[in-house]
């Protein structure tokens, strides 16, 4: 009587479209200093920027591999391309896109999306922005909404730039780090002037396309005090033969009193190394609130960090991690309390199935200077069946007594119990299965901006589906 | 009356312990059964093993439920022919609302959609006649009820689907004396507007003095020791089980 469900993959051909990129250019393979010189000439750099990339290099070359977590010898820096240009120029008006990036961005429900009264959209195809367009309500707030490599050619944000990019994530951070300082190309810059509160989201798409592509876009955001922004990052990524690698970067600055939304749903293709460093810095009273959903991906490491570096300064990060077969993902996040009375609180899910790894880390760093700061941390994990694996890795640094820190785990698999009674009221063991985890994962789910929440929902349902058997 | 449920000779085991040996039983449209017998004696078993629990197997016998036999279908097809169990431990599960799931349970039962606003006042005149209050229908399903609110979102998820037989296993066990007069009214509602037929699994009359009960039957160590009409009940309430025994 007892029945069996076999979970099968995801159909994941709605993602893995993909055309000729032959407007495209491919630089030679490898990272010598005279591609990272190509990649400065072709973008103009300016004159800081060029040592910038070459000094990451050097960098680059001289730190070692990352050893301590998911296994990543499978992939090859030097064969991946690290740069694609696309020979199209940044466009402002939809009409002049051209037509397959157009197909490509309407499959991803871009313009859709822009219809639905986002703000602006900056989405990045392979390596260049093609297509830019911010509303004229944004503008008139006076919020800059523009590509990195633009701005920093802007008398008006070139200094700006010059004194914020790669200053919270050093290139000496890591290796990926330090390549990314090297090589990164395209991403996104908005400022949000003082007391500003943009009501809209601002929302961008990223996107590999070009086999064997490299992704190092640069996302820079700086909030001046009481300000408000919601950004939200989506990515997707079309199916390779290759290992493929994201080492993108983010950087956002909270301003006193200021508060950021930083939404992402990342659901790249499951060939991806996906080596990605985010971090906010929070001054007085400023709060940066994470949501973040991982999908997709071969290899993941992902903990964007909130430094804490005001009085009453606080961090929230919800983030939900789904990990099937052949995935091994490490996700989390750190928080770093380096002033009185601050306050962060973590609350994950991650769900993994058909043997897929998924590892929570988290770091929460209270410094002696952190009197009566408040920090909790809730994870829990949901595994599907018993080759899968599900591991909790928290650290915590405490140096001060006055202080208030709460860690709650919790690890479980669904109970025949809760099948059989959802079943008993007449929905199918898959049903019943794919209820629990959309259940497991509502408290994200409700966080997340509505078309992700669908979208999310859709995906829990097509990785429940099977056959009976 | 026509035959609705017919059990033939079960039996039933869990982790190769045998609980149910060949028992038999038969339910007519509209009939109210009442199974009463020690703790232990096997009854939430049966409860169980009509419903479909993959907790046990069937070891013998059969189950044939309006001619069609059910032994080997899974409980949700089971739920799907007219069949329901008020669970003795209704489960949570958290981050589905109970008007969520209801509604959802309601479509795969019927095999139709039925319009939002159709389901939410049906929900609502159900939720009503029970005493609960509305907030309860945007609540996670069962999460931090307390033992009584679990039991009325059983029955009121009886009132709902309007299954042809419905099982209640100790659906009055853990209530106070108002709230089994509430769920009594919601039983007495689902016969009046279904004409259902009840297997009743207790160990007290309250919940069947509304109710006319047309077979008792006595369980112990996975048989049937005895059967009666409605006066067995008081008979037993009167003077316990032991008379039963060694009647096997």
């Amino acid at each position: 009587m007892k029945e069996k469900t076999q979970v099968v993959d995801i159909d994941r051909s709605r993602y893995d479209f993909r055309y000729e990129e032959d407007e495209s250019e491919y630089l030679e393979s490898g990272i010598a200093p005279e591609i990272i010189k190509a990649i400065s000439d072709e973008k103009n750099d300016p004159e800081w920027m060029r040592e910038f990339r070459l000094k990451s290099l050097e960098i680059y070359d001289h730190t070692p591999m990352v050893d301590w977590g998911p296994d990543i010898s499978g992939l090859n820096v030097d064969s991946i391309v690290a740069y694609i240009r696309q020979k199209n120029r940044m466009k402002t008006d939809w009409e002049d896109v051209p037509e397959d990036i157009k197909e490509t961005f309407e499959k991803l429900g871009i313009p859709q999306a822009e219809r639905e009264s986002l703000a602006g959209v900056g989405a990045q195809y392979d390596s260049e922005l093609v297509y830019h367009n911010v509303r004229q309500e944004v503008a008139q707030s006076g919020v800059v909404y523009t590509d990195l490599e633009s701005a920093m050619h802007d008398p008006k944000y070139a200094d700006i730039i010059k004194s914020h990019f790669m200053k919270l994530v050093p290139p000496t951070d890591h290796k990926f780090a330090a390549l990314h300082g090297a090589v990164w190309s395209g991403g996104s810059f908005v400022y949000v002037p003082k007391n500003v509160h943009l009501d809209i989201p601002l929302q961008s798409y990223f996107r590999l396309n070009a086999k064997g592509a490299g992704q190092f876009e640069h996302t820079l955001i700086i909030l001046e005090e009481n300000s408000y922004l919601h950004f939200i990052e989506g990515c997707s990524a079309p199916k390779y033969y290759e290992a493929s690698l994201h080492a993108g970067c983010v950087e956002l600055y909270v301003g006193k009193g200021a508060k950021l939304r930083y939404s992402t749903i990342e659901n790249w293709s499951k060939n991806m190394y996906n080596l990605n460093t985010k971090r906010a810095l929070v001054e007085e009273n400023g709060t940066i609130e994470w949501v973040s959903g991982s999908f997709g991906s071969h290899v993941s490491y992902l903990y964007p960090m909130s430094i804490l570096n005001g009085r009453g300064a606080s961090a929230e990060f919800t983030g939900i991690t789904f990990a099937g077969e052949g995935q091994n993902l490490d996700t989390g996040a750190k928080m770093v309390h380096n002033a009185p009375e601050t306050s962060s609180y973590m609350n994950t899910k991650s769900i993994s199935k058909s043997g897929g790894v998924s590892t929570f880390r988290s770091a929460v760093v209270v410094k002696e200077n952190a009197k009566g700061s408040k920090s909790s941390v809730n994870c829990e994990s949901l595994m599907l069946d018993s080759i899968s694996r599900s591991d909790t890795v928290p650290v915590m640094d405490i140096r001060t007594k006055q202080c208030d820190v709460g860690h709650e785990a919790k690890i479980g698999r669904i109970s025949d119990e809760t099948v059989f009674y959802l079943m008993s009221r007449g929905l199918s063991e898959e049903q019943a299965r794919a209820m629990i985890v959309r259940g497991f994962a509502d408290n994200v789910s409700k966080e997340l901006p509505l078309e992700y929440a669908v979208e999310m929902n859709n995906l829990i349902g097509l990785e429940m589906q099977g056959g009976i058997g | 009356m026509s035959e609705l449920l017919r059990i033939e000779n079960l039996s039933a085991a869990a982790e190769d312990k045998e609980l149910l040996h060949g028992v038999s039983l038969e339910v007519s449209e509209g009939e109210t059964h009442v199974v009463m017998g020690h703790n232990g004696a096997g009854k939430s078993t049966l409860g169980s093993v009509i419903m479909g629990s993959p907790e046990y197997k069937v070891t013998g016998g059969k189950l044939i439920f309006n001619g069609e036999d059910i032994t080997a279908l899974g409980a949700d097809k089971r739920a799907r022919l007219g069949i329901f169990l008020s669970f003795q431990n209704p489960i949570e599960i958290p981050g589905i609302t109970l008007s969520d799931f209801l509604r959802n349970a309601l479509e795969q039962v019927t095999g139709k959609h039925l319009k939002l606003w159709d389901f939410k006042k049906k929900l609502a005149a159900a939720m009503e006649l029970l005493d609960m209050d509305s907030s309860y229908a945007d609540r996670d399903l069962n999460v931090g009820f307390s033992g009584g609110e679990k039991k009325k979102a059983e029955i009121l998820q009886l009132l709902i689907l309007e299954p042809k037989l419905a099982i209640l296993d100790e659906t009055d066990s853990g209530l106070d004396v108002d709230a089994v007069k509430t769920v009594s009214k919601g039983i007495e509602e689902y016969k009046k507007r279904t004409n259902g037929a009840l297997i009743v699994i207790t160990h007290n009359t309250k919940i069947l003095e509304a109710l006319t009960v047309d077979k008792t039957h006595i369980l112990s160590a996975g048989s049937i020791v005895s059967e009666g009409g409605a006066e067995l009940v008081d008979e037993v309430i009167e003077n316990g089980f032991e008379q039963f025994a060694g009647r096997e």
